[in-house]
């Protein structure tokens, strides 16, 4: 423990580098909204929304090549006579009973046509209308930067993969479960953070490494140790995020966080990319975002999770047809998937626009028909109270949010 | 700003060695780059067609078990596959410490870190069995002999790779109308990944002018690249889509169809304008800058576009411009930067005991580079690596930089050095003043060395 002590003395010394950032503008806030939690979880390389969860009522479902088999479904899956759940998913619906599930079909990002992985996930988190290259930071941040007292810990971002959407002048910690400083002594510690004086990217990334880390490793002290067993506490930590999947330890870090002080996480859930094999591929990414659901709502337990909301977001849909590999290229409408206490769950939102022919967009995807940034915004609103004209003009520049869907009780 | 030592080391090589003393001017780099390969000579990495064997040895066992099922013949069989695949498992790591000894004892960085970043451009990885493990051989054979040579001719190995014929799922893209595709005895089709990924990421770039119809037609052309059960590269006609393609206002093929139709087009995309522009800005945003001078990029750009795209001309072109060796240190090693001039700093033998054993290495390196955020030859998707260093020194990655320079030389050599030698060897004169008094008062040499190799002044390039 005595370490621990040491790094949090040292850190303080230093002086937190994210806690002293000026910034505020608190005029767009309603008030006694502070205790709700958003969780935001980008789904990196295309889910097939389709697949995810499948339109079975509409008629031309099964006509399209290899959706037959997804038309066929069970009670188990069935939300309501007309979508179904992948099979992966029916583990969460006891959520969908309890209101606590739920779905925007057929949206996107403004995103069209060159279905570019990189450009679909740089719209998706930097939430403008197109890519012309005047943002600079993501939506999150940009909602970060005018909500009412933050702190250095008010926002994490979690786990090995960098989050753009949450990149910003407002400050974000940023953590994975896995990681610790192993291998300093108080004394090498304060060289060490003198060293970093005058870079600031490596000041900052190592004074969050100090704080954080004295906190992850309680009261395992191995400052002392030889090198061997420094490589053998960074080893097990690699076989625990591998063998435990990573994912799970990821959910549970940012429940214990949203538990105190954070109000607001985001992680990335990789492996959608579907293009061969979905029957077999999409089964492991749906099963992940099923466990990391399930773990966030028993991490922050009963009380947290009536005031939280988890979206999770993927860069565009896939083709209504899937390929000769059965497997789906890239395309546009998708799917939004919405869970926690705070929502207004047990439906799926969507102006569904068919699967005919005619109704596809450029004749090969679903048709996106409406924006997830509306939904979003309207999310935003009904947990944070910002108004939706500050919405529209900053944090998702040239969106028309539309009808209010109600998303939160 | 012109010419040092110490820049053309960390900058354009694999970091200061206190043994090998580096190039002597932009000539003297040029002259080794288009030398002879050494380093390949000396720690080898297996090429692909070698690599093939093994997977032609799996497909072997493969018939032999599907012949005899149930019996101890198929069993036999079964365990000959693992075996293969265990031992495929080894190379890579075997070929992870080449890749470090390369840089570690080359005398001519800059073509170690040529191959990194052009690998990196045509990230591949396989998808299942053998072929997971590999990259190494498929950059061996595809990338190392191009760095300084014509991109179209690096264009055309990588297309004949079956690792990226696989990664971006080119094997059995059959043309709807093809032979093989109106026989339709199981569900084909086109698939567009390699189609849309050499249009935005190889050549022209996402900025580029082109359209869905581009991509379409570009991988109706495409359709005939695949490859054998024995991982041999091959061009077959009856899954090529009948008819001419047109790509940018081009038109290709038409006759009977042939690998030379998909030449011609690389050949155009890789003197297209776009990919002049496209490549010159991700070269010296690579080695220089995350924002580089664009007058260093236009120079690049134009000394492609005048020399037919000729990498060599183009990384020539760099180095001749005096933006190319500014004092201030402007980016960050990425992870395998990092472990490598780690290496030549602390010239760790080439002869280590340690690292006979496969284990050891995965265990020094792999495991660490993937704390670091650059799991070995695994990226993310097939735009390859970050180049915002952002991406890379965040708290948790640099802990893994900070808890690798803390633990790993002790086992890389058998004494320390002394700090104070090694911040001369590491950095030469550009060691800042707060380096040298941090090297003096740690309070031991294992804090100190390895605050050397942590400290910013160690991380940039």
């Amino acid at each position: 423990m005595l370490s621990t002590l040491n790094r949090r003395s040292f850190l303080t010394g230093l002086g937190c580098t994210a806690a002293a950032s000026p910034f505020l503008t608190p005029v767009t806030f309603a008030s006694g909204t502070g205790e709700n939690r958003l969780v935001v979880i980008i789904l990196r390389g295309g889910m097939d929304g389709l697949d995810a969860l499948r339109p079975y009522g509409d008629a031309n479902f099964k006509s399209l090549k290899g959706r037959a088999d997804q038309a066929k479904v069970t009670e188990q899956q069935d939300l309501d006579g007309f979508f179904a759940l992948h099979p992966s998913l029916t583990g969460l619906m006891p959520l969908w009973k309890a209101g606590e599930l739920g779905f925007a079909h057929a949206v996107s990002t403004p995103y069209r046509d060159k279905r570019s992985h990189f450009d679909g996930q740089d719209l998706l988190e930097a939430g403008g209308a197109d890519l012309d290259g005047n943002i600079r930071d993501g939506w999150l941040n940009r909602m970060l930067q005018n909500y009412p007292g933050l702190q250095s810990e008010t926002a994490y971002a979690v786990g090995r993969g960098d989050m753009f959407l949450m990149k910003g002048t407002a400050p974000v910690a940023n953590w994975s479960p896995d990681a610790g400083l192993y291998g300093l002594t108080p004394q090498g510690l304060s060289l060490a953070g003198m060293l970093m004086e005058g870079d600031p990217l490596f000041e900052a990334a190592f004074s969050e490494a100090v704080s954080l880390s004295g906190e992850s490793m309680g009261a395992m002290d191995v400052s002392n140790e030889s090198g061997e067993m420094v490589m053998s506490a960074m080893r097990q930590s690699a076989r625990d995020a591998a063998k435990g999947g990573g994912h799970v330890q990821i959910a549970e870090f940012a429940a214990s966080k949203l538990k105190e002080a954070s109000r607001i996480a985001a992680f990335s859930l990789n492996g959608w990319d579907t293009h061969a094999n979905q029957s077999r591929t999409l089964a492991q990414p749906l099963t992940r975002l099923a466990e990391v659901i399930l773990s966030l709502r028993s991490g922050v337990g009963e009380d947290v999770w009536g005031k939280t909301a988890v979206i999770a977001m993927t860069e565009f849909g896939r083709t209504a047809r899937l390929n000769g590999n059965g497997g789906s290229d890239h395309g546009t409408g998708g799917l939004m998937v919405m869970s926690g206490g705070a929502l207004r769950g047990g439906r799926v939102w969507s102006d569904w626009p068919g699967l005919g022919e005619a109704d596809l967009y450029q004749k090969r995807d679903l048709m996106p028909t409406r924006d997830v940034r509306a939904y979003t915004g309207w999310l935003m609103r009904g947990l944070f109270g910002f108004d939706s004209g500050f919405i529209e003009s900053t944090i998702f520049p040239g969106l028309d949010m539309g009808a209010n869907p109600k998303l939160i009780t | 700003m012109t010419f040092t030592r110490e820049i053309a080391e960390i900058r354009f090589g694999t970091g200061l060695s206190p043994r090998l003393r580096g190039p002597r001017d932009v000539d003297d780099m040029m002259r080794r780059l288009t030398g002879d390969d050494d380093m390949a000579k000396r720690y080898k990495i297996e090429s692909f067609d070698d690599f093939a064997k093994r997977i032609a040895r799996v497909t072997e066992h493969w018939k032999v078990r599907r012949a005899n099922r149930g019996s101890d013949v198929a069993d036999k069989a079964t365990q000959k596959i693992n075996s293969e695949k265990r031992k495929a498992v080894k190379r890579k790591q075997f070929w992870l410490w080449n890749t470090l000894l390369r840089r570690a004892h080359t005398q001519d960085g800059l073509r170690e870190r040529l191959a990194f970043f052009w690998g990196d451009h045509f990230t591949a990885r396989g998808k299942v069995s053998l072929m997971k493990r590999a990259t190494s051989p498929y950059f061996e054979s595809a990338i190392r002999p191009h760095v300084a040579g014509y991109f179209a001719d690096m264009l055309k190995a990588v297309t004949a790779q079956p690792v990226l014929l696989q990664y971006l799922d080119q094997k059995t893209s059959i043309g709807p109308n093809s032979t093989e595709g109106l026989l339709a005895k199981k569900a084909s089709g086109l698939n567009e990944n390699l189609a849309r990924e050499l249009l935005e990421l190889h050549t022209l770039g996402v900025e580029a002018s082109y359209s869905q119809t581009d991509v379409t037609e570009l991988a109706e052309l495409l359709t005939g690249l695949t490859y054998n059960q024995q991982g041999v590269f091959g061009f077959r006609p009856d899954y090529a889509e009948p008819g001419a393609e047109t790509v940018l206002g081009k038109t290709y093929g038409g006759g009977e169809a042939s690998l030379a139709d998909i030449h011609a087009a690389l050949e155009d995309l890789a003197l297209h304008p776009a990919t002049a522009r496209h490549l010159a800005r991700k070269m010296a945003v690579h080695f220089i800058s995350d924002t580089p001078d664009p007058q260093l990029v236009s120079a690049m750009e134009a000394r492609y576009r005048d020399s037919g795209g000729h990498l060599g001309e183009m990384t020539r072109a760099m180095l001749e411009h005096p933006a190319a060796w500014a004092p201030e240190l402007l980016n960050v090693k990425q992870p395998v930067d990092f472990i490598g001039s780690a290496l030549r700093a602390l010239d760790v033998s080439d002869d280590h005991e340690a690292f006979k054993d496969w284990r050891q290495i995965q265990r020094t390196f792999a495991v660490p580079l993937g704390l670091m955020g650059q799991s070995w030859q695994e990226p993310l998707g097939p735009d390859g690596w970050p180049e915002d260093d952002g991406e890379w020194i965040t708290p948790q990655r640099f802990a893994a930089r900070v808890d690798w320079a803390m633990s790993a030389p002790e086992s890389l050599i058998g004494a320390l050095p002394d700090p104070r030698e090694l911040v001369q060897a590491a950095l030469g004169d550009r060691a800042p003043e707060a380096l040298r008094f941090a090297a003096n008062a740690a309070e031991d040499r294992r804090t100190g060395v390895g605050l050397i190799l942590a400290s910013p002044a160690f991380q940039r390039m």
